[in-house]
């Protein structure tokens, strides 16, 4: 399991913020919370954070803003945006701001919780990372190569992109989401499960005829990559 | 009924004039000046070589050179007098009353000779002999002064008319622009009273103010368009949301009544939730559309591959459609397009989807193509498929929000893919075409090759709003 993470909610909702704190808890992480923008920025500047959650309409200084100083200082913290603002371009707002990721209310919780479990987790910048490995199975980034218990796996581009997002995020859940969004670049809702049929044929290509399953359906939230029982 | 437009009129008409009286007053001036000038150097002239014929001596018999002189003048006068008055020749019976005290001689009237006219014009002038005679010599100048006089009322009389002209002109003018600005007027009241389907009458004479009312009523269509847009979401909020909430709220209640387990109770709530997420699909797809019917795009196009795009979008749906046993055939062309690519990519994914969704199950093999042709200034995306197709008469109301057409009830969905794809062709210039694809439906994507602003923005985006007849 993951390790705890400290996370910042600025949520000026009391109730969404309270709701937030306790299931952030029963996860496992050490929630702090904030009600509005001033003391959510000073707070975050004090720094210590994995991850912070923010809402972006906040009294006092609104969500964009609050992140805007804060990159400004030269704090690099992830952040995820709250917003009910679901518009075309809000998204595109949020991300220019220095947010890394955006979800819309209503939003599921296991959603959430991937989300900045992924953001937390992505302290070392990609590029350097040449190789992941999950229990026998190897992609070699350099080489442009998957293998298993070394035997070559010949993968589509898409398939191969698909298995490198959920191996950089072994061991982390990564909801259906999160795959259309990073790996097909995609913020629409594509109505029937395509996502789940990948997923399968992916699984088809790594897990078919070994002994132990790598790709893991997580219920009700998504997939997870990982060792066995680890 | 003081207009501003009948008060510039007026004071155009009011400068024109003034200018003119001015510059005709100053001609005439100078050409009774003229002519003036030049009766008096003749009469000079005259005087001088009547004395002169008296060989220099002032004090001679001046008569007969007088009367020589008077034979065949015409419009001639002479008179010379004593130094009492006396007449000593001449063809004018005594000094004239007007010349009395008037040394240097001066305006006067005579009777003409044979003529009835009792008074005709003449200047005379005087010059007075050594010997204490005067010699007055005249010339008829009524014709002249009649001339000028006739010039004065003739300038006059053209003044007057042309002021009652222009100044009827504006009047008239400025009438008919004002009927017509009472026009819109009227039209806008009526709408301010709430009938929105008012537009202003157009005069067809293609003017102005023709122009204004043109615009007025497009800027009124889009209006129009946009309460018809928020009528119909709230209708429909109202419709079709209520019905999925009510199930949930069942559910909930459901799983609270029963005398239910825990395990009962966790799939009650799961139901509860499954339907929440249902209720926000479509709660997000109602919002969607709504936006993209009011426009704004911009700030969220980009020139975008949208063979690439298309392909990639074919190549989501691949697996679901091996997995439903059915043959996904996927056609491009290389082209790109200033658009939003989430938008055009949802658009493409809805159209893929029902495609698949509609055709699955078809006996002998369903078949979904996906095509994208450059065809003159726009790009078509096509997908076809060889399902049941959609009635002629049917294929107009299923753009329609909510609409899902009866035996279609039973698929799953928020019945808003189609509606969302054709507000997508619009906002972005294009529109949305369904075709028999014999057998099966064929659904045209029809987007603009050239970015918006590129074109003329008089096609109206929806096809149901009349454009204003230019005439």
């Amino acid at each position: 399991m993951l390790e705890a993470m400290r996370v910042l909610v600025i949520e000026d909702d009391r109730e969404t913020a309270s709701f937030l704190h306790k299931s952030l808890k029963e996860s496992g992480h050490n929630p702090e919370a904030a009600f509005d923008g001033e003391s959510g920025l000073a707070m975050a500047r004090e720094g210590g954070f994995d991850v912070l959650i923010v809402d972006r309409m906040l009294p006092r200084l609104d969500g964009l803003s609050l992140v805007k100083q804060l990159r400004a200082g030269g704090d690099r913290t992830p952040v995820l945006f709250l917003s009910a603002l679901g518009e075309v371009d809000d998204r595109v707002k949020g991300l220019k701001a220095g947010g890394d990721d955006y979800l819309t209310k209503p939003y599921a919780y296991t959603e959430l919780l991937a989300r900045i479990e992924a953001l937390a987790r992505r302290t070392a910048p990609e590029e350097q990372t040449t190789r992941y490995v999950v229990g026998d199975l190897v992609l070699d980034r350099l080489a442009h190569r998957v293998t298993r218990a070394g035997d070559n796996i010949p993968l589509q581009p898409r398939e191969y992109r698909l298995l490198e997002y959920l191996m950089r995020h072994a061991g982390q859940v990564v909801t259906r989401t999160m795959l259309l969004e990073n790996v097909w670049d995609y913020h629409f809702d594509p109505q029937t499960n395509v996502i789940d049929v990948h997923v399968s044929r992916l699984r088809a290509k790594i897990d078919k005829g070994f002994e132990t399953p790598l790709l893991h359906t997580v219920r009700g939230s998504g997939y997870m990559i990982r060792d066995g029982d680890r | 009924m003081a207009s501003g437009a009948f008060r510039a009129v007026a004071t155009a008409v009011a400068v024109f004039l003034l200018a003119a009286v001015v510059i005709a007053t100053k001609l005439y001036s100078d050409a009774s000046a003229a002519l003036t000038n030049e009766v008096v150097a003749g009469l000079e002239t005259e005087s001088r070589l009547i004395v002169a014929s008296a060989g220099g001596d002032e004090a001679g018999d001046l008569t007969r050179e007088i009367e020589q002189r008077q034979r065949f003048a015409s419009g001639r006068l002479y008179l010379l007098v004593d130094a009492r008055g006396g007449r000593l020749a001449g063809n004018l019976a005594g000094i004239p009353s007007e010349l009395a005290g008037k040394p240097r001689g001066g305006v006067f009237r005579y009777a003409a000779p044979g003529g009835d006219s009792p008074a005709r014009q003449a200047v005379a002038l005087a010059t007075n002999l050594a010997d204490g005679r005067t010699l007055f010599v005249a010339r008829d100048v009524d014709d002249q002064r009649r001339a000028l006089a006739s010039m004065r009322l003739t300038a006059f009389l053209g003044f007057a008319a042309l002021a009652l002209l222009g100044l009827g002109g504006g009047y008239a003018v400025s009438r008919y622009a004002l009927a017509r600005v009472e026009a819109v007027n009227a039209t806008a009241r009526s709408i301010m009273d709430g009938d929105l389907s008012q537009r202003i009458a157009l005069a067809g004479s293609g003017d102005e103010i023709d122009g204004l009312a043109i615009n007025l009523n497009k800027m009124l269509d889009r209006i129009e368009q946009l309460m018809a847009g928020m009528r119909e979401v709230s209708d429909n909020i109202a419709h079709d949301l209520k019905t999925p909430l009510n199930r949930l709220r069942n559910r909930a209640e459901q799983a609270l009544r029963e005398d239910a387990g825990p395990q009962e109770l966790r799939g009650g709530l799961e139901r509860v939730i499954e339907e929440a997420d249902e209720l926000i699909k479509v709660f997000n797809a109602l919002l969607l559309i709504a936006r993209l019917e009011a426009g704004a795009l911009e700030g969220t196009i980009e020139q975008i591959d949208l063979g690439a795009l298309v392909a990639d979008v074919g190549e989501l749906y691949e697996p679901v459609a091996e997995q439903a046993g059915l043959a996904l055939e996927v056609k491009l062309e290389p082209v790109t397009i200033a658009a939003n690519r989430q938008l055009v990519g949802q658009a493409v994914a809805n159209l893929i989807d029902n495609a698949i969704k509609y055709s699955s199950g078809v006996a002998g093999g369903a078949r979904v193509t996906v095509s994208l042709v450059r065809r003159a200034d726009v790009l078509e995306i096509a997908v076809g498929d060889n399902g049941p197709g959609i009635d002629a008469k049917d294929r107009e109301r299923v753009l329609a929000r909510f609409v899902r057409l009866e035996r279609s009830r039973s698929q799953p969905g928020t019945g808003l893919g189609l509606s969302l794809v054709a507000a997508v062709a619009r906002l972005h210039g294009g529109n949305l075409r369904l075709e028999d694809n014999q057998p099966g439906l064929r659904v045209v994507l029809v987007l603009p090759a050239r970015p918006e602003k590129d074109r003329p923005a008089l096609t109206s985006p929806h096809p149901n709003i009349r454009a204003p007849a230019l005439t």
